[in-house]
């Protein structure tokens, strides 16, 4: 049957109006603005630009620079991903596994979720920072090179470790919902079958909560993209030598520090397609779930 | 107190479904009333209609004197009984039948005065200060019909409201229901898919059937009288037996002389099941109609069996009741009778009563 | 139970403090060293228990002069950040609340367009269109105003969405009983639509609160003037002033400051939040 309506003819409108009014000027006009400056070509001073079609994609998509900078953004992302959801399904397992405390071990492990990426960047900087942090003393206590300011690939590692910090309290959440939600008595019957705890866990129990892994892929992939310029920006600031400069710091880069507004703006447009691709897959897993809920 | 009056009252969807094809009907002041048909026979669109929660695509419908056709739903002087009984899950159930009152601004004093009496009347007295959610479906319904009632309506509209119940609460709520509507003389319009239900409730029955009423009457009409084809197997359980008259009479059929011939167009006959009887081992009683049947299978409901069985020439299972237990064995060839002043006669083209 | 009673609920405790000491050690050792003095900071390692600074170090931050970052008091950092963090939130389930509610209980023409014009904003962070958005803001004058730092982090679909999936399993007789008893739209969504989503709200609320609070790239680009920075802005500019004596001591106060809200938020409404974020997925 049709859901029960109200017969008012202006009273939606009115209802609708604030969110439509923000969300046309603070993101249809400047998408259409990205959209339009991408394809046009400002002189040095900022005075005249005329339209240049596709040139800007062109030049972006066949600069070094920018695809040095899609391979950093690649490594970045996947690595995060994968070290920030191993951690958590690894103690949602744990979780999974003890009566007492569990409320207190989640109290205990959702706070990185509350600190912001700068911060989080800031902590890890200190923590290893080579002129005085405790960690690059005891590394280089033990006989480890370590220079995170010169070393392109310590560099690396540095915002991986400090962005999969911030992210493991969120996929651990939604790896102990998925767990919970695994039926007692298909666990059960595999034991009866006689498969050992590790063989449960690889052949029962994770192609069951495979749907949350792979929409925490997702997730995790659009947070290592977007929300982790914080970090970057304070570990790093991109280098050393645009070693951590992943496309969204390039974004911000280019336009605001370089003043490149066509190239800026040609990036913007590359990347939302990149997110709107990344939606549609997402909405495909969502779709699924549905049939198989 | 008032009558409801429906003239010629059509609904058309968008996309063109006609739901109710031009209904017109009297409610009499203080009448209960019972739609009842087939699901999608277009009696919860008419009592949603009746209610305001349905535009109304032509035609009139009045509550009282006046016609509600632009009255919204809660100017119409009506109150509803959902089949789920809509309560407010977050709200107690004083503060459930409460809030209809408040929403018309009624003093303090005498909304408090007819929640008590409504409390009083279903015996809900205790459970005031619940919500909704620690109460029994039983507890719910009052507590739905409750907020009917405080109301003080001209009319209450049922929407199947005893749908969700296990069937022993159904009967005694069913009882409760008619006591209530007695005692307080308000105008009803219940609507159900359940025949029992709609017999025992009603003063006059309504039967719709793919948007229009089949036949409107008091549930004994309807049942000895049945206006259609459709009423006639829609009410009644097991359904009444129907047998298409040929041009040579029916196969394993005898009747008195002139009962099966006679002009006029194709007929089909209909007979109750509690109007034959087993007549094995008898002698033929003179003007009797006597079945010649082969068992096919025997349903016995504890108080009273029933007989099925076809004639030799195949065509519908005739079903015969038989009082308590019976033993036949299905395929046994036995003889069924019945009294021809308990046959129907319809026409086969249009489906009416001849 | 299938598990003999051995080694594995044990070693799973072992597992899970491990963990608990990872994932807390950054945030316990940003307190120790809050507590201690620059010079003690300067040499590592650092002691794995608080110093004695604590009140000299939090004083400072909070009443001292010297605490005042960029000219700009603590408590008015925090202020701000607050300010943004509560607008965004409550701005956000606002006009989410409204715009679910008509295109859910209401039927009126265009009212898919809308749907879609709102829907496709679900997941295009202000990250993708930050310069264009910038120059917006420039246009509006909305550079160094709460405004600006509020209301572009507001237009997305993601409350607006969740709202309209809750909303839609609300039974429909709910909605008719309302309109027999006499309540309007507005009144059905004061008295019955909004007590019955508290919990969606309470969820969306820490959720939105916290994405509020640890903004950085907006507030970055959109505060020239540093009495409008959030405090986040303004620990990343106490660290980039001058790399040689960044105040470490006072930064560590300063990130304990900037952390201890949002924690505080998560912790408390951890009910709340837990199951708003399971169930909204994101």
């Amino acid at each position: 049957m049709q859901k029960a309506v109200f017969p008012n003819r202006v009273l939606p409108y009115l209802l609708l109006a604030p969110q439509v009014a923000i969300t046309i000027v603070f993101f249809y006009w400047p998408a259409s603005q990205a959209l339009y400056q991408s394809m046009l070509k400002e002189d040095p001073f900022g005075l005249k630009s005329k339209f240049v079609g596709l040139q800007n994609f062109t030049q972006v998509l066949g600069n070094p620079d920018y695809l040095n900078s899609v391979r950093v953004t690649v490594v970045f992302s996947v690595s995060t991903a994968v070290l920030a959801m191993a951690l958590a399904l690894f103690l949602a397992t744990a979780a999974e596994k003890v009566v007492r405390g569990k409320g207190f071990y989640r109290t205990m492990l959702i706070w990185p979720y509350a600190v912001a990426p700068a911060v989080a960047g800031l902590l890890f900087l200190f923590m290893f920072n080579p002129s005085m942090g405790t960690f690059a003393y005891l590394l280089r206590d033990a006989g480890y090179r370590w220079n995170p300011l010169l070393d392109g690939d310590q560099a690396m590692l540095l915002v991986v470790v400090a962005a999969a910090w911030k992210q493991i309290s969120y996929n651990f959440l939604f790896f102990v919902a998925a767990l919970q939600s695994v039926p007692r008595s298909l666990i059960e019957a595999a034991a009866i079958d006689g498969a050992s705890s590790t063989k449960r866990f690889w052949t029962i129990v994770f192609p069951l909560i495979a749907p949350t892994t792979f929409f925490l892929l997702v997730v995790n992939t659009v947070y290592a993209f977007f929300d982790t310029f914080g970090i970057i920006d304070a570990v790093t600031g991109g280098g050393p030598a645009q070693a951590t400069q992943t496309l969204v710091y390039k974004v911000y880069n280019d336009g605001f520090v370089n003043l490149d507004l066509g190239g800026s703006a040609a990036q913007s447009v590359i990347l939302m397609a990149i997110v709107i691709a990344l939606t549609a897959i997402q909405f495909r897993y969502v779709e699924k779930r549905v049939h198989y809920a | 107190m008032a009558k409801i009056e429906l003239k010629d009252v059509r609904k058309v969807y968008h996309g063109g479904v006609e739901a109710v094809k031009g209904v017109s009907l009297s409610v009499e002041d203080g009448a209960f009333v019972v739609l009842v048909g087939p699901s999608g026979c277009g009696k919860s669109t008419l009592l949603r209609m009746v209610a305001g929660l349905e535009s109304i695509s032509s035609g009139t419908i009045a509550i009282g004197d006046r016609v509600v056709n632009e009255l919204e739903p809660a100017e119409r002087d009506i109150a509803m009984v959902f089949q789920n009984y809509a309560l407010y899950p977050h709200m107690t159930v004083r503060k459930n039948l409460e809030y209809g009152l408040k929403n018309r601004k009624m003093a303090s004093g005498e909304i408090a005065r007819r929640v008590d009496e409504a409390a009083k009347m279903l015996e809900i007295g205790a459970l005031l200060d619940r919500r909704p959610g620690q109460l029994s479906g039983g507890q719910r319904q009052r507590v739905a019909m409750g907020r009917a009632l405080v109301r003080e309506p001209a009319a209450f509209l049922f929407d199947e409201p005893l749908s969700n119940l296990d069937a022993k609460l159904r009967v005694q709520m069913r009882a409760e229901i008619r006591r209530l509507q007695r005692r307080l003389k308000t105008t009803s319009l219940y609507v159900t898919h359940d025949q029992l239900e709609a017999m025992t409730l009603a003063d006059t029955l309504v039967v719709l059937n793919a948007g229009r009423i089949e036949q409107a009457g008091s549930p004994m009409e309807v049942y000895e009288r049945p206006a259609s084809l459709f009423v006639a197997t829609f009410i009644g359980s097991p359904a009444m037996n129907l047998l298409p008259l040929g041009a040579g009479g029916i196969a394993g059929l005898t009747a008195p002389d002139g009962l099966l011939s006679g002009a006029g167009p194709a007929k089909t006959l209909g007979i109750r099941p509690e109007h034959m009887r087993l007549a094995d081992g008898e002698a033929p009683r003179p003007g009797e109609m006597r079945f010649d049947l082969t068992v096919t299978g025997v349903e016995v409901v504890g108080a009273e069996s029933f007989v099925y069985g076809t004639l030799p020439e195949g065509g519908p299972e005739v079903a015969v009741r038989v009082a308590g237990y019976s033993h036949v064995e299905p395929g046994t060839r036995l003889a069924a009778a019945a009294d021809p002043a308990y046959l129907h006669r319809f026409d086969r083209e249009t489906g009416r009563r001849i | 139970m299938i598990e003999k009673p051995g080694i594995g609920r044990p070693l799973a405790h072992v597992v899970l403090v491990l963990g608990v000491l990872v994932v807390a050690f950054p945030i316990y050792y940003t307190f120790i060293a809050s507590t201690q003095s620059l010079t003690t900071i300067l040499r590592p390692p650092l002691p794995l228990t608080p110093g004695d600074q604590i009140a000299a170090n939090y004083g400072e931050a909070l009443f001292g002069g010297i605490g005042r970052i960029g000219g700009v008091a603590v408590t008015t950092l925090l202020f701000n950040t607050l300010v943004m963090a509560l607008g965004i939130a409550l701005g956000k389930i606002f006009i989410s609340i409204l715009s679910a509610f008509a295109v859910v209980f209401f039927r009126f023409p265009l009212r898919m367009v809308f749907f879609w014009l709102i829907f496709v904003t679900l997941m295009l962070p202000v990250e993708v269109r930050i310069l264009p958005t910038y120059k917006v803001m420039v246009d509006l004058g909305m550079i160094d105003t709460y405004a600006g730092l509020i209301l572009p982090l507001i237009a997305s679909a993601t409350a607006t969405l969740l709202f309209r999936q809750f909303f839609m399993t609300i039974p429909s007789e709910l909605v008719e009983a309302a309109r027999i008893d006499g309540a309007g739209p507005l009144r059905f969504l004061r008295d019955i639509l909004l007590p019955l989503s508290k919990t969606n709200i309470a969820a969306l609320f820490v959720i939105l609160f916290i994405y509020g609070w640890t903004q950085y790239l907006w507030p970055l680009l959109v505060t020239n003037d540093n009495q409008m920075n959030t405090i986040v802005i303004a620990l990343k500019k106490m660290v980039s002033f001058a790399d040689a004596d960044t105040p470490w001591h006072m930064v560590m106060v300063t990130s304990i400051l900037a952390i201890l809200p949002p924690v505080l938020v998560v912790v408390l409404m951890q009910r709340w939040f837990v199951r708003g974020l399971v169930e909204s997925e994101k």
